[in-house]
């Protein structure tokens, strides 16, 4: 299988703290990867580093074996990574259809078009479509402001597939989410990797929803890797269990 | 869904519409004026609205380009240009600076940005005030002509009434189009969460810079139009107090509500000329409304409108729930 994603030798310091030292690993095609660490090991400052949040102070990004280190969110998701945030990043005045609209038709057409074509740029099927895909029915003409937490992580996930990518970063998406509703979203997540053939990294603290969810897991403390394998080897190395997961 | 039928919703538009094409035929000089002001000032604020209502975009400088724009009409109409080509060169002149005025706003915002628009403000200002070789100084352009339009003349305040009237006809109906495509709801995700527009793929910065030079566009449409409302221009009416009296016309409407600017516009034109009959205090009364607006609806009147709204659906959904929540226990 290739790599979708090289990362090679990514740092990040803020002042004298180097949140990011020197991480190396790739992306496989049509895997879900894992991500866990600490808090603050840097597992977010990796994810901003790779999408063009951060500019990072050392080391390469590459997408399918093209350079892309520095180029800006909005350009890069243009090329097909998409992603999630830990937070909720929803627009709370948009309704729900609005939303996924919005996370859609920037993929369409051009600026021209969209000032001149369609209000939705023809999205409106599709936003549909996720809506039901998720179970948001009921909530598509509300404000997004107005749903629970959980459905608007729901949303936000739904969002970042939107525009079709090949590669999605999520951060921590079970954060927050009713065991229920947890369920829910990994069968959604698990679904959208094979029908469409989507690459996902996933960062997270529930060790069951990574474990069962990913087919790899890397391990990250003090902005480094300490491990990166198969979920059950990850869970027997001694460095993780010291470092993380406790005894 | 919401609280008024379409049909309804029609009727009350095209009644608004007619209203103001008959209503005002009988009106007396002064009165036509204060009307045509109110439609330039209309302009001149949903093009405010656009930039800060619905992009976030905060701007003390559109006085400035309905300034530009008055002064680019104001020049060209009194060396025998007809107006419809000075207001193409009004648009552009006030999109291109309005675009580069945009670039500030990629690095600073909220109030370091209103600073930067003061600023500009002021430099506009001063340069209609000192380059006298262009704008004539302090003793301003007098003779601005009115246009014909289709052969009729529109120096009598009743047609160019019309002109204002007809072009805030044209200028809403852009602005609903902006509004209900992809842009406005790009410009809406500037203003709610630039950080997750960017990484879906929204070019923030480029459609930052729209948002500024379109609004700032439509300053300078306005501007085009004032020049030959008043027919005599000087520096002082755009100094920093008109930007400063659009910015509350866009709020006290409500500021990211379609019908915000002509509501505001209406408040700050006409309620000062309503209150005259009190003499002296008018202003103060004006003052004091205009306060006691903003404590009981920071959103501006729509917002009051809006909240309403939205109770009754709040209300209508949870009886909704309520219908369905006492059918299931029936079945269970």
């Amino acid at each position: 299988m290739s790599a979708v994603l090289e990362v090679t030798g990514i740092k990040k310091n803020f002042g004298g703290i180097s949140a990011v030292d020197g991480v190396s690993f790739d992306v496989r095609e049509g895997e879900i990867l894992g991500l866990i660490g600490p808090n603050g090991c840097g597992k977010s400052t990796l994810f901003n580093c790779i999408l063009g949040q951060l500019t990072p102070s050392g080391g390469e990004v590459k997408l399918d074996g093209k350079l892309v280190t520095g180029l800006r969110p909005a350009e890069l998701n243009k090329l097909g990574v998409s992603r999630t945030f830990q937070l909720l990043q929803v627009f709370p005045k948009l309704s729900v259809r609005e939303n996924l609209i919005l996370a859609g038709q920037e993929h369409q057409g051009n600026m021209a078009s969209r000032l001149v074509g369609r209000s939705d740029a023809g999205l409106t099927d599709a936003a549909n479509q996720m809506i039901g895909f998720f179970k948001l029915d009921h909530l598509a003409d509300e404000p997004a402001g107005g749903l629970s937490y959980g459905q608007q992580k729901l949303l936000d996930a739904a969002m970042a597939f939107m525009g079709g990518p090949r590669l999605v970063l999520l951060d921590e998406p079970a954060g927050g989410v009713n065991p229920s509703m947890l369920a829910d979203l990994k069968d959604r997540l698990v679904a959208i990797n094979r029908e469409k053939n989507a690459t996902f990294v996933v960062i997270e603290h529930n060790m069951e929803f990574v474990m069962s969810l990913c087919s790899r897991v890397m391990v990250m403390a003090e902005g480094k890797v300490l491990a990166m394998g198969r979920p059950d080897e990850v869970r027997k190395n001694p460095a993780v269990i010291e470092a993380y997961l406790g005894h | 869904m919401s609280g008024f039928g379409k049909p309804l919703k029609i009727a009350l538009g095209l009644a608004v519409i007619a209203g103001l094409i008959i209503v005002p035929m009988n009106f007396n000089r002064y009165g036509l004026f204060i009307l045509s002001q109110w439609a330039v000032m209309s302009i001149a604020a949903m093009g405010l609205n656009l930039t800060l209502g619905y992009a976030g975009q905060v701007s003390l400088a559109q006085g400035a380009f309905v300034g530009i724009g008055a002064y680019a009409a104001a020049i060209m109409t009194t060396h025998g240009w007809p107006l419809p080509a000075a207001i193409l060169v009004a648009i552009a002149l006030s999109f291109s600076v309005g675009w580069v005025l945009g670039y500030p706003a990629l690095r600073v915002q909220h109030h370091y940005l209103a600073f930067v628009t003061l600023a500009f403000s002021t430099l506009a200002f001063l340069v209609f005030r000192n380059e006298s070789w262009l704008t004539g100084g302090i003793y301003g352009i007098s003779n601005i002509p009115r246009p014909h339009v289709l052969g009729i003349a529109t120096n009598k305040p009743l047609p160019f009434y019309y002109v204002c009237l007809g072009s805030l006809a044209i200028v809403s109906v852009a602005v609903w189009w902006l509004i209900r495509s992809p842009w406005g709801r790009a410009f809406m995700a500037l203003r709610e969460n630039p950080l997750r527009a960017q990484s879906l793929g929204i070019d923030t910065r480029r459609y930052t810079l729209m948002a500024f030079a379109i609004g700032s566009a439509l300053g300078g449409v306005a501007g085009a139009l004032y020049a030959p409302l008043t027919q005599y221009i000087d520096p002082v009416p755009f100094n920093l107090s008109l930007s400063l009296d659009l910015l509350m016309m866009v709020i006290v409407g409500g500021a990211g509500f379609y019908f915000g600017p002509f509501l505001g516009a209406m408040i700050a034109v006409l309620l000062p000329e309503w209150l005259r009959f009190t003499e002296g205090y008018y202003l103060m009364l004006y003052a004091v409304a205009v306060m006691g607006l903003l404590i009981w609806s920071p959103t501006g009147i729509l917002g009051i409108l809006d909240r309403y709204l939205a109770e009754r659906r709040t209300k209508a959904a949870s009886a909704l729930r309520a219908v369905a929540k006492s059918r299931l226990e029936t079945a269970q």
